[in-house]
């Protein structure tokens, strides 16, 4: 989920539409890779599957508004531009019984923000996320793609430090 | 099949990948192929074997068990050369501390018996020949073979199997219906949309064992007369949707989907949709919604499913164990099946078991087991001697059952019966320190962040629910705030289109009942009984036990506390923000929480 501005948004949407197809249900992967490759999907990246899609062999008509819908609908979809690093906070029950309560704490007071923030500067984006299934090592949290597991309050300068 | 005079398992959890996992795998291969051992040995892919973040990335080579942790590039040349052509084991780089093989999945506990799970760990999922070796689609054949479809729900209707996604439906009734259903094509749908926190038990199963799934859904296939199939898997698995992928692939090769399958005629093939993080598509009309590219919201039934599904077809959807079991009942028959569980409740679950047990992780009993038997037994008891007080079953849509319980058996009618559900087998085991007006607030969060919108109960409904909790644990409850819940609960609970918010309630509910006391104490005492609601609790030094080491003052983000070095400090209830931090760092546990 890391931010790659260097590389072209309409070859980022191209490619995936290339990818997918321009039948309806290829809406959900086209929209979930531009997320992956940009970062998040701006408004400019709805208009131009809306019109790659249309244009496409048994093209489907679906408006920027439809699109935008379904970006909004899904968690793992961003409309918003995001921060450097996006850090991904597991919210599940065995991790918040396993102290994630109190990390969940820790790390909105370390960064400044609260779920859903990005800070100022670019540089955080916290979000929380539904259950990541490593129940095992909870509290999990994740940080752009790399995941950590037994996370303390103590352990937070550490592992923010190396996204300095 | 080739066969290897030793096997190496390489770790690619998601932990061990980030730690590396991929360079050692190409640095074995590289080095296995340099000294002319890749015809001997082979490297093999699996899920966590140890402790990922203590020792990933981390191999096992069988035949000796030979436990290598903390492995780089760099250490493997060492390692091939003195393991496998000296034949010594490598001292330097093995785990010391024994008996642990695999935290999700170790050996098999007191009390288990793994059928779904039977395969992982064992074989390597990316290879379609070991699952054969394993007995692996050699149900398909003799259903396709020998069997006509209606002779195959029969078998699963005289199993008892029942759906394993949460409601317990039998699964052969709904092939039925889809069956008699005159319309085509057909769909088959499988819901491996595993949202519950704390539930992943399909998450194991899909990553270590895809083509038992795989060959559950052909045969399910076979017998409504689907002809493609979709797995809509979630998009926080990419490890699961990866090795599906592989597998579905390899199944293509080897002739068991696509057209006329074993040259029988009967065709089918199937692909894998990925989610994008919203648990109301685990519900069977929103999840259908989403694999069409709509957003996932879930519709009125009837028409159900089976009538009109993916694309307006008549389309049957089970969960991933419901499929991941039909195999094993056409090669064992039903008799086999239904001789485990209990009358109305057969075979054996899968469970993900969190919270304060000693034994987390998955487990796979016989249904009927009683609650006693699953904590103390398989789960090995309480963490830290501390006493039982509660375990919230069936996920968000469950409910809790406390001491009194121990002695009722798991099956769908006894915890329906008690207030919870089966759900799909998320069980979160809880100790004395637990706050269940917490919990409820926790689940009330979760279920009003997932609602999908739609239908106004469930949308509004859970927003006041969770509004009247929050209050209530910031110490701001008022006196008739209970029958505000109750009222608000039955109303949700009776008016709202899908089983989410059906079901969202539910914790509530049972909390209510459960610990009523608790609530009670919260409203009108203004204090938390489990001492763990931040806003009714204070940290106080006491005074005999302080050595004024200056710890906890030094510690203290909000210099809340005061204190001479060597003298007894005290702590600012008005500066205080109840971090807990002094209490964490303070050597001689001299700071308590009062309530």
């Amino acid at each position: 989920m890391s931010i790659t501005k260097e590389k072209d948004l309409s070859q980022i949407v191209e490619t995936a539409v290339n990818r997918h197809g321009t039948h309806g249900d290829a809406l959900i992967p086209i929209l979930l890779e531009i997320n992956e490759e940009y970062g998040h999907i701006p408004a400019s990246a709805l208009q131009d599957v809306s019109g790659k899609l249309h244009a496409g062999e048994n093209g489907t008509v679906v408006s920027e508004g439809q699109l935008f819908s379904l970006a909004s609908f899904y968690h793992m979809l961003s409309t918003k531009q995001r921060g450097e690093h996006v850090v991904q906070f597991c919210e599940s029950a065995p991790c918040h019984v396993q102290g994630g309560r109190e990390l969940r704490q820790a790390i909105q007071e370390y960064l400044g923000l609260a779920a859903g923030e990005t800070s100022p500067d670019g540089k955080w984006t916290l979000v929380t996320t539904s259950c990541i299934g490593l129940c095992g090592v909870g509290p999990v949290i994740i940080i752009d793609e790399e995941l950590y597991g037994n996370v303390t309050p103590e352990q937070l300068p550490d592992i923010f430090a190396r996204y300095e | 099949m080739s066969f290897y005079r030793s096997h190496i398992l390489v770790s690619v959890d998601p932990e061990c990948l980030q730690r590396g996992a991929h360079a050692v795998l190409d640095a074995l291969s590289d080095e296995l192929v340099n000294q002319g051992l890749i015809s001997e040995v082979q490297v093999l892919e699996t899920s966590r074997i140890g402790d990922p973040a203590k020792h990933g990335p981390d191999i096992i080579v069988y035949p000796e068990g030979a436990h290598y942790i903390n492995l780089s590039p760099e250490d493997i040349p060492l390692l091939v050369e003195e393991h496998f052509l000296k034949g010594r084991v490598v001292e330097k780089f093995l785990l010391q501390e024994k008996n642990i093989v695999d935290e999700e999945l170790g050996p098999p506990k007191p009390k288990e018996v793994r059928v779904i799970l039977r395969n992982c760990g064992k074989i390597d999922p990316h290879n379609i020949e070991e699952y054969i070796a394993e007995d692996g689609y050699q149900a398909l054949a003799i259903a396709l073979t020998e069997m006509v479809p209606w002779d195959v729900i029969d078998e699963v209707l005289n199993s008892g199997l029942r759906g394993r996604g949460g409601a317990g439906f039998p699964a052969a009734r709904k092939w039925q219906l889809c069956r008699n259903v005159d319309d085509s094509p057909k769909y088959l749908t499988c819901n491996a949309d595993e949202g519950d926190p704390g539930a992943f038990m399909n998450r194991r199963v899909l990553e270590s064992d895809p083509h038992s799934v795989i060959e559950g859904m052909i045969i399910g296939a076979y017998a409504i007369g689907a002809s493609y199939g979709y797995i809509y898997c979630r998009a926080e698995y990419p490890i699961a949707v990866r090795n599906l992928n592989i597998a579905i692939q390899q199944a293509r090769e080897f002739g068991f989907l696509g057209e006329n399958i074993f040259g029988t005629g009967f065709s089918f093939d199937l692909e894998v949709r990925m989610g994008a993080g919203a648990f109301v598509c685990g519900e069977e009309t929103a999840l259908i919604a989403s694999i069409e590219g709509k957003r996932g919201e879930p519709r009125p039934r009837p028409p159900f499913p089976a009538v009109s599904g993916v694309w307006g077809k008549p389309t049957n959807n089970n969960n991933v164990e419901t499929y991941a079991v039909v195999p094993q009942i056409i090669l064992n028959g039903a008799s086999w099946y239904a001789g485990m569980g209990t009358e109305t409740s057969k075979g054996t679950k899968t469970f993900a078991v969190a919270g304060d047990v000693v034994h987390t992780g998955l487990i796979e009993v016989p249904l009927g087991i009683t609650l006693r038997e699953l904590i103390f037994d398989v789960g090995g008891g309480i963490k830290d001697g501390k006493e039982f007080k509660a375990v919230q079953i069936g996920g968000p849509m469950g409910g809790c059952l406390t001491a009194e319980h121990l002695d009722y058996k798991i099956d769908y009618e006894s915890l329906i019966a008690a207030g919870a559900m089966m759900g799909s087998g998320g069980i979160i085991i809880m100790d004395e320190d637990t706050c269940m007006v917490d919990i409820a607030r926790y689940f009330m969060d979760f279920t009003q962040d997932e609602s999908c919108g739609k239908c106004t109960p469930c949308r509004i409904g859970t927003r006041r629910i969770l509004e009247i909790l929050e209050r209530i644990c910031e110490g701001k409850g008022e006196p008739d705030d209970i029958e505000k819940l109750e009222h608000l609960c039955r109303e949700v609970q009776k008016n709202s289109l899908c089983g989410l918010g059906q079901g969202a309630p539910n914790p509530v509910i049972s909390t209510l009942k459960l610990f009523r006391h608790e609530y009670e104490a919260h409203i009108f005492d203004k204090r938390c009984p489990a001492k763990v609601c931040r806003s009714l609790i204070d940290f106080e030094i006491n005074a005999e036990v302080c050595t004024g080491c200056t710890v906890c003052a030094r510690n203290c983000p909000v210099e809340a506390i005061e204190g001479e070095r060597r003298q007894v400090h005290t702590i600012d209830a008005d500066t205080c923000i109840r971090c807990g931090i002094c209490a964490q760092v303070c050597n001689f546990n001299a700071v308590e929480v009062k309530s």
